[in-house]
């Protein structure tokens, strides 16, 4: 057995560094002289010394000890796990976007100004809505914003509404963004297509229905059928309904959230727009509205002046106010846009259109060996049950780490909630034919497995840097950082 | 209808339909009402090959002022520090950065132990017990603080000095809103938070006192007399602060900090029209599960081996839903590493040898402009690397900005944007990176361009 990976803390030597910076050229002063000795560090940070290729040797081992989508197939359901183009790593780190100030004058940021406008406008497009704010930072701060001004726009109009209703296969974000919020979550019941049941809705709606919040295609890769119907539902009982864009790559050019009925919509740009996910992070989470809810949106808003040049508008007294510094996550938005420039709508028609075809391709050739809950046609994503293999002592966990031993990342496991032993399956456009089938031989050899010798199963991953983990223990005995003094 | 990252050819397709049982696409679309399908091409920014592309993105970076071609002393919650070379090439590798969060451990160790290593380089430097995998930035995090100051005391009532960063009071009262929680404001007095306003606004019902050091005027708060004021009372200290401050600096920990927050920008990450950066959190002991966000903690495998997991998470929204401590799902991994690397490569000696560069040329710096007829530090408070400079009566800061732009530099922050009683005056920072030369003629073109 391989030794333990060492912590950059165990690698330390004193005498070492690894930086390299400039001489002072100005008069030395006593440091007590200019900050009060009360003020200062009374010990050291004990961090690492190390020299440079330390550094480099370390953090390269702990990359080979991490999967991205760029070691192999990655059908993470909900999140969209397709290839980051290069180019948009390589222009998102211009010295004209990475080194700028957003405190600049603005005569100063024109470009970037000038890509912010455009990238607003084409998403606003994209989805049907009026206008689109790109401060915020991901999915959930997105959710957490469009929920923020439906509560503005009800309050406006000297309506007070706090009820924000959910379908059972909602994202986690959902309820908790609505908590964040200030408002209650009621939860409904999804029928037995796994759809939106429409009396279930019609028995919750009612004066105090702020929102519906709606993913569609919803997490089980399906699109709501009477999703026009649902909007009438909850506009007549005077509320809004949210669309919660994580499933946005089905539906690009195809249909739009705005001509659905929705009235706030968010992207994750990390997941449809293809930029990378970065292990957690950084992602980003624009907001679209329909035009009666532009004047809650977030401040400043890019605008174009008269004069052709690019601006912030921060005149906007019913504004919910910031929700994050400054204009968003700029390095992510602007390889958002470099992926919309390299598409166009008709190619990202064609991305929708291949990951549809993608996931049906699947779920089909996957029927005969595992469950498939909602049959017909799915969308971008499609869930299975495992608990056929229950039978056999073995659970959707052990499928997921078993697939581990052949190169693949797992799906979505365990979610949505609604799906008993659920695996949730999303191929996207950018992964071949031939990926696919290997990814399914497997599963079916692993389905195999389970029967035969479900050993194999239980005692996976067999080759990995580590095996499975002790996670109650780790709750149970928090050991969160190294404490190495 | 082909594309360098779509590989299904026509051949691909008809086999997959074959399967499938289809004979058109357009069958799996038939869920999808008429009434809602859009029937056109979307009007929207036209596809360009990539050459074009690289073309069309240089032309728009190029519009942009750099710190490059800039000689920028403009700060204000983001500065222009050295980034190590190493940096880029380590968040450059895929593995890092085309991974999502790392829900699958065997496969994730690399990206959970940079994470670990995240959260002990921010403990060691603040001070604090238990740090958390990263946040949006520093102004979300502080606005999340607040929240967890009024869930540990069940109490309503945040106040926040006005020498906060002015965005991030914003964010806290946005924040606040979504949850019904009142925010007070303190105000400031020769640079630093007024103690005695502070002592007669805290009560019993205040959860938390916030407080930025260095302040957003670059003063250090003297917080060793600001927490009895907000601990007699029960609430809680949440400072944010500048981390690359804490190379020198007492740590907030040890100063009896119940929260520690900030942005972790200075430490490697791009200015980059002001995101990504990386927010980092991090408190006291008995508050660790009520913390937001993601957290690594270390384990053993079934062989006994040293592995890490992602941790505490019946706090999180997954799992507890509408009853989570924050609905925060995405965080800011990769600039996390970024910071990580950075810590790395400064080291013990570095964070402190930078410190030193910061407070020295910054202090030259101040001394230089209070030598000048014209101009004048606004307050006496210690500083870090950030000071206020005062400019004549009636000077034009839009004016001399676009003129000082003129002749390559990127002048400071125009404080009369947030404070309207420091009209007038210049929020100015020097990073380790301006020389003395730098220093010496920017004041010179500074009372040039009065």
């Amino acid at each position: 057995m391989k030794p333990d990976k060492k912590l950059i803390f165990e690698l330390s030597k004193p005498g070492r560094v690894a930086y390299s910076l400039p001489e002072l050229d100005v008069p030395e002063v006593n440091l007590g002289e200019l900050i009060p000795e009360s003020m200062l560090r009374s010990q050291p940070a004990e961090l690492p010394e190390v020299y440079e290729v330390d550094v480099i040797r370390h953090y390269t081992e702990l990359s080979r000890r991490n999967f991205g989508i760029d070691n192999g197939f990655y059908p993470l359901g909900s999140c969209t796990m397709k290839y980051n183009p290069k180019i948009n790593e390589d222009v998102a780190r211009f010295t004209g976007f990475a080194k700028i100030h957003p405190y600049q004058p603005e005569q100063s940021i024109q470009g970037a100004l000038e890509l912010l406008y455009t990238l607003q406008n084409d998403l606003a497009t994209l989805t049907g809505m009026d206008q689109v704010t790109l401060q915020p930072a991901a999915g959930a701060h997105g959710e957490w914003t469009g929920l923020m001004m439906i509560r503005a726009y009800h309050e406006s109009r000297g309506e007070t509404r706090t009820k924000v209703i959910v379908p059972d296969s909602s994202h986690g974000t959902n309820p908790a963004s609505a908590t964040v919020a200030g408002l209650e979550t009621i939860t409904i019941q999804s029928d037995d297509k796994g759809l939106v049941d429409l009396d279930a809705l019609r028995a919750v709606v009612g004066p105090d229905t702020a929102a519906l919040m709606l993913t569609n295609p919803s997490t089980l890769g399906l699109f709501e059928e009477h999703i026009v119907e649902i909007a009438e539902i909850v506009h007549e009982a005077g509320g809004l309904i949210y669309y919660d864009g994580a499933n946005s790559n089905a539906i690009m050019g195809i249909t739009r959230p705005g001509d659905m009925g929705f009235d706030v919509v968010h992207l994750n740009l990390h997941k449809t727009m293809s930029t990378p996910h970065g292990g957690g992070g950084p992602g980003s989470g624009p907001v679209g509205v329909k035009s009666k809810l532009i004047p809650f949106l977030p401040k400043p808003i890019v605008a174009k002046k008269e004069d052709g040049t690019y601006g912030l508008n921060y005149d906007r007294p019913e504004s919910i106010g910031r929700v994050k510094a400054y204009y968003g996550n700029f390095g992510i938005l602007v390889r958002a846009y470099a992926y919309i420039r390299t598409y166009g709508p008709e190619g990202l028609r064609q991305v929708s259109e291949c990951a549809v075809l993608n996931a049906n391709y699947m779920m089909h050739r996957l029927a005969p060996y595992y469950e498939i809950p909602y049959p017909g046609v799915c969308k971008h994503e499609f869930v299975m049950s495992g608990r056929g293999l229950k039978q056999y002592g073995v659970r959707t966990l052990d499928v997921a780490k078993r697939l581990l031993d052949f190169g693949f990342h797992p799906p979505t496991i365990y979610f949505p909630l609604n799906v008993e032993e659920c695996m949730m399956i999303e191929p996207t456009e950018t992964e071949s034919k031939e990926t696919l089938d290997s990814f399914i031989d497997t599963m079916i050899q692993i389905a195999q497995e389970a029967e035969q010798n479900p050993e194999l199963l239980l005692n996976a991953p067999h080759n990995t840097d580590v095996r499975r983990l002790d996670e109650t223990q780790a709750a149970r005995k928090p050991v969160l950082n190294c404490a190495c003094n | 209808m082909k594309h360098r990252y779509i590989p299904m050819t026509a051949q691909d397709q008809a086999d997959m339909m074959k399967v499938i049982g289809i004979s058109s696409i357009e069958e799996l679309f038939q869920d999808i009402p008429a009434s809602v399908r859009y029937p056109g091409v979307l009007p929207m920014s036209e596809a360009l090959d990539e050459a074009a592309l690289l073309k069309h993105m240089k032309e728009l970076a190029d519009k942009n002022a750099d710190f490059e071609r800039y000689t920028s002393f403009l700060g204000a919650g983001l500065y222009d520090h050295h980034v190590p070379v190493v940096i880029n090439h380590v968040v450059s590798r895929s593995e890092f950065y085309t991974a999502y969060t790392p829900y699958q451990p065997e496969i994730s160790q690399g990206e959970l132990q940079a994470i670990f290593e995240f959260q002990s380089y921010i403990c060691e430097l603040t001070g604090m017990a238990v740090a958390n995998a990263s946040m949006y930035d520093g102004a979300t995090a502080l606005a999340e603080a607040g929240a967890l100051a009024s869930g540990a005391t069940k109490r309503k009532e945040l106040i926040i000095s006005r020498a906060v960063h002015p965005e991030a009071r914003q964010i806290v009262r946005t924040t606040a809103r979504g949850l019904n929680l009142d925010v007070v404001e303190v105000d400031y007095k020769d640079g630093v938070t007024d103690l005695e306003e502070l002592q007669a606004l805290v009560s019993e019902d205040t959860a938390a006192v916030i407080v930025q050091s260095p302040n957003f005027f670059g003063c250090i708060e003297d917080l060793r007399a600001i927490e009895p004021i907000i601990h007699s009372k029960k609430g809680l200290l949440v400072v944010s602060t500048n981390p690359i401050t804490l190379g020198l600096l007492e740590t907030p920990g040890k100063l009896g900090a119940d929260v520690v927050v900030g942005d972790a920008q200075p430490f490697g990450i791009s200015a980059s029209l002001g995101g990504p950066t990386c927010g980092f959190f991090a408190v006291a002991e008995p508050l660790m599960r009520r913390m937001p966000g993601r957290i690594v903690g270390q384990t053993k495998d079934i062989d006994g081996k040293r592995g890490f997991v992602l941790t505490l998470q019946a706090r999180e929204q997954h799992i507890r839903r509408e009853k989570a401590t924050s609905n925060i799902c995405s965080n800011q991994a990769l600039l996390a590493l970024c910071a990580s690397v950075y810590l790395s490569t400064m080291g013990k000696t570095g964070v402190q040898q930078v410190a030193n560069l910061n407070v020295q040329k910054a202090h030259y710096a101040a001394g230089v402009f209070a030598q000048q007829s014209e101009l004048a530090l606004a307050f006496d408070a210690p500083f870090f690397n950030e000071f206020v400079v005062k400019l004549p009566d009636g000077a034009n800061i839009d004016d001399v900005q676009a003129k000082l732009l003129d002749n390559g530099y990127i002048g400071g922050y125009d404080l009369g944007i947030a404070y309207p009683e420091l009209q007038g005056h210049m929020l100015v920072a020097v990073t380790e990176r301006r020389t003395k030369s730098e220093i010496d003629q920017f004041v010179n073109r500074l009372e040039a361009c009065l």
